[in-house]
């Protein structure tokens, strides 16, 4: 039963990231009807601006401590970051420490803008092309950001640690009655969940409760129509493609300290995303959200030793073979709608 | 009529006559027996295969800046570095054997396929007669086996799976980094000591060639002296996350965690076995640990804090005090601005090795060269003295046992050196069961 709890828990976190990655390609598909392989490429990105504050607040000048002595037997100089002598050394690395959650407020901006620059750049030249030619220049766009950033920051991955009271793990296992440490799960590891329900969450408010929410949704389902009405449902449209980037933004700052960025992320989280929309019904967006975590619930249990060593190499093929299930029992996927990419 | 005399003059002249007459088709012989890429003008190429793209890509720079520097000091460039030190005075900083020294570079990418293909490139449209380089035990094999077919020496750079000089062993490959063997028999007394002989060990193995080995030296290092070994669990090689393999861990009442993982693989799973907080806690009755047998430096600056107090085991390292290493590091260090890793190290080292085995065998036909180097005693080049054992192209020298640096000082001062461990203790059989079942084979000048 324990093995069990710690699957679904680990699933949650994994799920978590499916989810919000999976919510913001269905939202640019509802919308502007644009398969973006991209996507991966803005979760990246989100990771990179956590690793760029990070870099921000440590810009230092250097001092040289001639008690010790550096690999060419000069003497030492000292990194000593500039916040850190403006602001005290409690309150500058207090500062230094919350780098990643303080990154949101950086992400969020900077990811609106590179999702409009995208959009009004490049993919709205592609509205009225077929999908395979979106996926091209959406693909062949992420190679290059990646690529990008690759150049900047190098290949090896990049240490971006959460703040230290969320270092180690909670002992969830005692606190339903189980033994001690039998069920841990790692402090940031919750806040991710928490973090991505809250965004999902919004998301969901915003479209539902807002007038420019009512407007998207109506224009998803007939833009003709809304359009008809005077209503500039490009603009939102546009303006929901940044949403969706800040969305897979936020998504990887709150992952740079799970697993430390590196330039490839992006693709490691893109196929498994698509899968995920795919099962959850394309254009759902509850369905992507539901697909998201069952999906990585579903990843979890089969990395378990009791599965793998009955079938071997589960771990690597369950989602694909969930989704094959899936696509033959519900063909438009968990929550897909008709007439869905079926013309 | 006249008469047929023979003298002791008449003998001489009509001895040397037909010696000359008979010495003459092995002239042309000779030509006819020239080796793959002869070089025949002022210069000789070699190829340097590194990982110039994908995720080793800036281990593969640094491999590449290690070798551009060999090839400065080969010629008469900069210092000499490790020319000065090395045992071994046929370099004269002349190039090799009187032929200026250039090279061409090519784009593993850490992948066998294209690692062949590049190596391909280089000696086909090159001409490149050694191959040097790499970053994995994967492409190391696939390339040595690509250089004995054709016919060029191969130099392998960081490769650690028992199989390069064990079952995949070549006459024209040559290993000078150690292997997994050579970690579990350095690291497992420094283990027993810190950690005691009563220990419970769990494995997460990276599931190709290098994982297995490493992972089965390990647990015959640490079984020798009373571990046990609970459970191995293999782990895909693209796993990026690996909370659910770190999970099971601590039910399974082991009290130390054993990463066979290199890499990002391992800069991902030492993090993620941190974030779960397994070095905070108790098991046993002893403080939960976790092992990272095989270190590089830029995979520990990866991991950031995470590796502080983890032990581990390296080639070289840059904080060695002897004469050959300090004059590595200020030749590197004064160029590039940084210390040298230690792929850096044993790619600078295995070109100095060749370039002085051509000096000595007095060509760079392959044959010559593996004649040269098979049973090599040198010293001066940051291991203390080591040999290229003939029987499988293996270089025993001593290993380093690391641990990460619990107050680093500045951003290379990840690691440090816990001890040197003799190389006598590292030496094995040429027939032990670990490296079973290959065959060096013949030598091939690709004639």
């Amino acid at each position: 039963m324990d093995a069990i709890i710690l699957q679904v828990l680990n699933g949650l976190d994994k799920g978590s990231a499916y989810a919000m990655i999976a919510l913001g390609l269905t939202l640019i598909f509802g919308t502007l009807g644009v398969v973006n392989f991209a996507h991966g490429a803005l979760f990246m990105l989100g990771s990179f601006c956590a690793v760029t504050l990070q870099r921000i607040l440590s810009l230092s000048y250097t001092v040289e401590d001639p008690t010790q002595k550096d690999f060419l037997g000069n003497p030492l100089k000292v990194d000593m970051p500039y916040i850190v002598s403006w602001f005290g050394d409690a309150t500058g690395n207090a500062i230094l420490d919350w780098s990643v959650p303080l990154a949101i407020l950086f992400a969020i901006p900077v990811m609106l803008l590179i999702g409009y620059v995208m959009e009004r750049g490049l993919i709205k030249h592609f509205y009225k092309r077929p999908h395979a030619d979106q996926i091209l220049v959406t693909f062949g766009l992420a190679i290059v950001i990646q690529e990008i950033v690759k150049y900047f920051y190098g290949a090896n991955p990049i240490p971006t640690p959460a703040p230290d009271m969320f270092r180690g793990s909670v002992d969830f296992g005692v606190m339903i009655g189980f033994a001690q440490n039998e069920i841990i799960y790692p402090y940031w590891r919750l806040v991710y969940f928490l973090f991505s329900a809250v965004i999902i969450g919004s998301v969901f408010a915003f479209l539902r409760f807002t007038t420019f929410g009512m407007v998207v949704r109506a224009g998803m389902a007939d833009r003709e129509t809304v359009g008809l009405l005077g209503i500039n449902i490009d603009k939102r449209f546009t303006i929901m493609f940044g949403i969706a980037a800040a969305v897979a933004g936020l998504a990887g700052v709150m992952y740079a300290p799970i697993n430390s960025p590196n330039y490839h992320m992006g693709m490691d989280f893109l196929v498994l995303s698509f899968v995920v929309v795919v099962v959850g019904g394309m254009g759902s967006l509850p369905g992507a959200v539901l697909a998201g975590f069952l999906l990585g619930i579903l990843e979890s249990f089969a990395s378990m030793n009791e599965v793998k060593s009955v079938l071997p190499g589960i771990d690597q093929i369950i989602i694909y073979l969930v989704a094959i299930i899936i696509l033959l029992t519900r063909p438009r996927g968990l929550m897909g709608r008709k007439g869905v990419m079926e013309e | 009529m006249s008469k047929f005399q023979i003298n002791r003059r008449g003998l001489i002249k009509s001895g040397a006559a037909i010696g000359a007459g008979l010495a003459l088709p092995t002239i042309f012989t000779s030509s006819a027996r020239a080796y793959l890429n002869e070089p025949k003008g002022a210069t000789v190429t070699l190829g340097f295969n590194v990982p110039q793209t994908g995720p080793y890509a800036d281990e593969g720079l640094d491999e590449l800046r290690a070798q551009e520097l060999a090839v400065q000091h080969l010629n008469g460039e900069g210092d000499g570095g490790m020319l000065n030190t090395f045992s071994s005075k046929m370099l004269k900083g002349n190039g090799i054997l009187g032929k200026k020294v250039q090279f061409v570079s090519g784009d593993t990418q850490t992948k066998s396929d294209a690692a062949r293909a590049a190596a391909k490139s280089m000696i086909e449209k090159d001409g490149a007669v050694m191959i040097n380089g790499g970053s994995s035990s994967g492409v190391a094999v696939a390339v040595q086996g690509l250089c004995q077919e054709a016919g060029v020496i191969f130099m392998a750079g960081l490769t650690h799976s028992n199989d390069t000089t064990g079952k995949d062993k070549k006459r024209n490959g040559f290993r000078h980094f150690f292997n997994a063997y050579m970690s579990g028999e350095a690291l497992a007394p420094v283990l027993a000591k810190a950690y005691g002989a009563d220990r419970r060990a769990y494995h997460l193995t990276a599931d190709y060639t290098w994982g297995w080995t490493q992972q089965e030296s390990i647990a015959a290092a640490t079984e020798k002296l009373g571990w046990e070994t609970v459970n191995n669990v293999l782990t895909p090689l693209a796993a990026t996350d690996f909370s659910s393999y770190i999970a099971p861990v601590l039910n399974s009442g082991a009290d130390v965690l054993i990463l066979n993982h290199y890499g990002g693989n391992m800069v991902n799973s030492l993090t993620n076995a941190v974030q779960f907080g397994l070095r905070d806690k108790m098991v046993n009755g002893k403080q939960f640990e976790i092992i990272v047998p095989l270190y590089s430096e830029l995979m520990a600056a990866g991991a950031g804090a995470n590796v502080r107090g983890v032990y581990g085991s390296m080639n070289w390292n840059w904080q060695l005090q002897d004469e050959g290493s300090k004059a590595f590091v200020k030749s590197f260090g004064e160029k590039y601005g940084r210390p040298p890793s230690n792929s850096a190290h044993t790619c600078y080292v295995q070109t100095l090795l060749y370039a002085d085995a051509c000096e000595r065998a007095g060509t760079f036909d392959p044959c010559g060269v593996v004649a040269a180097l098979e049973g090599f005693e040198f010293d001066g080049m940051g291991n203390g003295p080591t040999l290229y054992r003939a029987d499988d192209h293996q270089c025993f020298k001593d290993v380093l046992v690391m641990k990460g640096t619990d107050n680093p000082t500045n951003e290379y001062d990840t690691l440090e050196i816990v001890e040197v461990t003799p190389r006598a203790q590292v030496e094995y059989a040429p027939d032990h069961p670990m490296f079973a079942g290959g065959d060096l084979g013949q030598c091939n000048s690709g004639a």
